[in-house]
């Protein structure tokens, strides 16, 4: 009785050897930072965990094949390092020493992403499956990019203000206009005799005037 | 004088800082600056004209200098404003969270980054394909990208809202444009010496670096900086001065405005180097995590086994102990360097965007921050532009024979309407290349020797002496030796020599060549310029340096015909 337990804890030992090892058909390998998560609330990675992470992917594989074949004891972990890093498989309980097929598995884990990440308080980037890829999440973008709507209150804002001094300009220009046709006509009526563009009052016909044109000449031109 | 003090604050432009910069920006601003500041607000002040007026009273024959300066100011004013584009860009875009170039966008079947934003950075990413959309060369043009050229529009017309109603309501825009940058800056500066690795930063800007100093391409832009952000050579000054009481003093104000200048510059540059610090030890500290989670990965080593510290120790046993992974993983493993990371060039428009926006994304809040530096741009990019607007309005509002017909309003918006159908050139796909064209070329060289023009003709044609006589009558004191030697021998020399080291450069190296982004690598790659692009280079440079001897020419050709015509006259 006692042989036969042991000769089948054996074949399980085997079995277990044969089927999850590193670069094994079907096995994945998982890759877990927790102080980079978790900083000083990480916790430590022990044999707990371990069945937790077997429970999390049994649950994954149930939920995808809606097939409550799936047992705990169904997923195989193995080679766990310091790192924390292991590779799993999970075996077919209804064919003998076989592993469900790693489309399957994947298509599993990536349905239940979330709720693998969240078991554990880590995220896509801290809980690595190397393999499985993960839907990237878009940044949110409203319909109307922001930067058009900035664009638009500030050109509608400057093109006020142009349109405005514009208008206050014509204005301006406008009453001086008329301003200035009044004084016009108020000037015409005085008549001053002008001679060579100065009014002759202000000549003196003796001593002459003297034209500002020439008598700065000297110092303007560089000497020979 | 407050005036010309507003108008001498327009000139700070944002232009990246080299480390090491401080000693040539130092000496070129004794050496170069202040004697030529003090210089051109005499001349403006003794004659009393505009730049193109007040050269031909020094001599007739260079008429052409003042024309010269309007050429280069017109050529600047093209371009210019398309930095103003690109800063209203980035200002409405930092009112997302988070910003767009904190991340890179994800591939079209959302299973990971897109492929030119995983090469290189996000914040290049977007610098490159999403505001400029760059082609791989100058040659593949592209079409006009319409978000560019609605900014472009934009900030053309916010020029001219400011001009619209001439210089003197220009002056009250500049109050704002001048002192907002000031807020912010101190805001920045308390912000950034607060950051991690600020220090670095500010360590590496005061050690002075010997290889850049023997380099004369620093000593040229450390000039190019002091003329443009004292705005020498630009014939603004003199127009500016002309309008001053002949008794004002001018030695004290140059010596004033030149000081303020340079203390403006170097807080600048500290706020710079601090953000510069914080964003080199940032993507340091982000290398050796890569690198440690790299290695960690590789050998399931223990979370927390490798530190930054005891790295190159666990590098070094790791390779003893397992050779061959280690060989397989060496291609990937990076030598992270703090000195390379700072070293990453600081200089060119673009990169003050891409290196200021890697810094702000990884800030607290960095749409607060992100809005104010954006801004801050935007008050010293208008101001540049409506000091070198107002420099092309003065002499076609001056001239008689346009003032009288259209009203200013009309002068200024088929200016602004022109140089904005111009500056679509710079936002189609190959706009950033002809942009650095016009950046490089259109200015630099014509301003050293409109500049060496001005010098030589005040010392040596007007003479010195009567100069000197002209400052004692006007202002009561003589100037000193430092001013004489200075405006004789020293300036002059220095520019000379500038210009042959520059030209000795462009022989050396035989062609011109560009930085053109290759998307394939995600990063820039060297290309020599096509036939057309050097036409256009020679272009640039001809046609305002031809302007000094052709004015000359001119003056004699039509002071021969004069004299030939009183001589068959009498």
């Amino acid at each position: 009785m006692a042989g036969n337990y042991s000769t089948q804890t054996l074949v399980v030992t085997i079995a277990h050897a044969e089927l999850c090892k590193p670069d094994a058909q079907n096995a994945f390998k998982v890759r877990i930072s927790i102080k980079t998560a978790l900083g000083d609330n990480a916790y430590a990675w022990d044999a707990n965990e371990e069945y937790l992470f077997r429970a999390m992917v049994a649950f994954a594989m149930r939920r995808y094949s809606s097939k409550s074949t799936t047992q705990i004891s169904n997923v195989l972990l193995c080679n766990v390092t310091d790192r924390v890093s292991f590779w799993f498989v999970v075996t077919d309980s209804s064919k003998n020493v076989t592993t469900v097929p790693g489309s399957e598995v994947e298509a599993a884990i990536r349905m239940n992403r979330n709720r693998i990440n969240n078991a554990f308080l880590l995220s896509d980037k801290t809980l690595q499956f190397l393999k499985i890829t993960s839907t990237l999440s878009p940044p949110v973008e409203p319909s109307t990019p922001v930067w058009i709507i900035v664009f638009g209150v500030v050109l509608c804002l400057i093109v006020a203000g142009i349109i405005f001094l514009i208008f206050s300009g014509i204005q301006k220009h406008k009453k001086k206009n008329k301003e200035s046709t009044e004084r016009e006509n108020l000037e015409e009526k005085v008549e001053v005799t002008l001679e060579n563009g100065i009014p002759c009052e202000a000549l003196d016909v003796k001593a002459g005037h003297i034209n500002g044109v020439f008598a700065a000449d000297d110092e303007r031109f560089t000497s020979l | 004088m407050e005036r010309l003090q507003e108008f001498l604050n327009l000139r700070q432009l944002p232009c990246g800082i080299g480390s090491g910069f401080l000693i040539p920006y130092l000496i070129m601003l004794i050496a170069e600056g202040m004697p030529l500041l003090y210089l051109e607000l005499a001349v403006g002040q003794r004659m009393r004209q505009g730049s193109i007026g007040a050269w031909k009273i020094i001599s007739p024959y260079l008429c052409g200098v003042g024309v010269a300066s309007v050429v280069v100011s017109f050529f600047l004013s093209m371009y210019y404003n398309v930095i103003n584009a690109w800063a209203f860009w980035y200002l409405f875009h930092s009112f997302q969270d988070p910003l767009p170039w904190a991340t890179c966008p994800l591939n079209s079947n959302r299973t990971g980054y897109e492929e030119e934003c995983e090469k290189t950075s996000p914040t290049q990413y977007f610098w490159y394909r999403q505001t400029l959309n760059i082609s791989p060369s100058l040659e593949a043009s592209g079409s006009v990208q319409w978000e560019q050229a609605l900014c472009l529009t934009l900030a053309w017309l916010v020029v001219y809202l400011c001009i619209l109603r001439g210089t003197a309501s220009t002056g009250k825009v500049v109050y704002v444009t001048a002192s907002l940058p000031y807020c912010v800056l101190i805001i920045y500066l308390i912000r950034g010496l607060t950051l991690h690795g600020a220090v670095n930063g500010l360590v590496y800007m005061f050690t002075p670096k010997l290889e850049q100093l023997s380099n004369p391409k620093t000593w040229i832009s450390a000039a190019t900086q002091i003329f443009f952000s004292l705005g020498l050579g630009f014939g603004s000054l003199i127009a500016f001065a002309s309008y001053n009481e002949p008794s004002n003093n001018c030695q004290r104000h140059a010596v004033i405005v030149s000081l303020i200048n340079s203390t403006t510059s170097i807080f600048a540059s500290i706020v710079t180097f601090s953000i510069y610090g914080f964003k080199a030890t940032f993507n340091y500290e982000s290398c050796i995590n890569k690198v440690i989670l790299l290695l960690l990965n590789a050998f399931d080593l223990e979370e927390g086994s490798l530190t930054a510290d005891n790295l190159n120790e666990m590098k070094d046993h790791l390779m003893a102990t397992y050779p061959q992974e280690y060989a397989q993983l060496m291609p990937q493993i990076k030598n992270c360097s703090l000195e390379a990371e700072l070293d990453t060039a600081v200089q060119g428009t673009g990169l003050a965007f891409i290196v200021y926006s890697e810094a702000i994304k990884n800030m607290e809040v960095p749409q607060l921050y992100s809005v104010l530096y954006f801004f801050m741009l935007l008050m010293l990019g208008i101001g540049s532009m409506l000091g070198n607007t107002a420099a092309i309005l003065t002499p076609l509002t001056d001239s008689r024979v346009i003032a009288s017909r259209f009203p200013k309003e009309v002068i200024s918006g088929v200016v602004c309407f022109m140089n904005c159908i111009i500056g679509l050139i710079f936002t189609m796909e190959a706009g950033n290349y002809w942009f650095d064209i016009f950046n490089d070329y259109a200015a630099t060289l014509s301003l050293l020797l409109i500049v060496l023009v001005e010098t030589i003709a005040v010392c040596y044609i007007y003479g010195i002496r009567r100069f000197e006589k002209d400052l004692y009558t006007m202002i009561g004191c003589k100037p000193n030796w430092y001013w004489k030697i200075m405006w004789a021998f020293v300036s002059p020399l220095l520019i000379i020599s500038l210009f042959i080291f520059y030209l000795t450069d462009y022989i050396l190296t035989g062609t011109l060549q560009y930085q053109a982004w290759d998307a394939t690598q995600g990063q820039l790659v060297t290309k020599d310029y096509p036939g057309y692009a050097l036409a256009v280079i020679g272009l640039l440079v001809a046609s305002s340096t031809m302007c000094i001897p052709l004015g000359a020419l001119v003056t004699f050709i039509r002071k021969r015909l004069k004299r030939e015509r009183v001589s068959t006259v009498a």
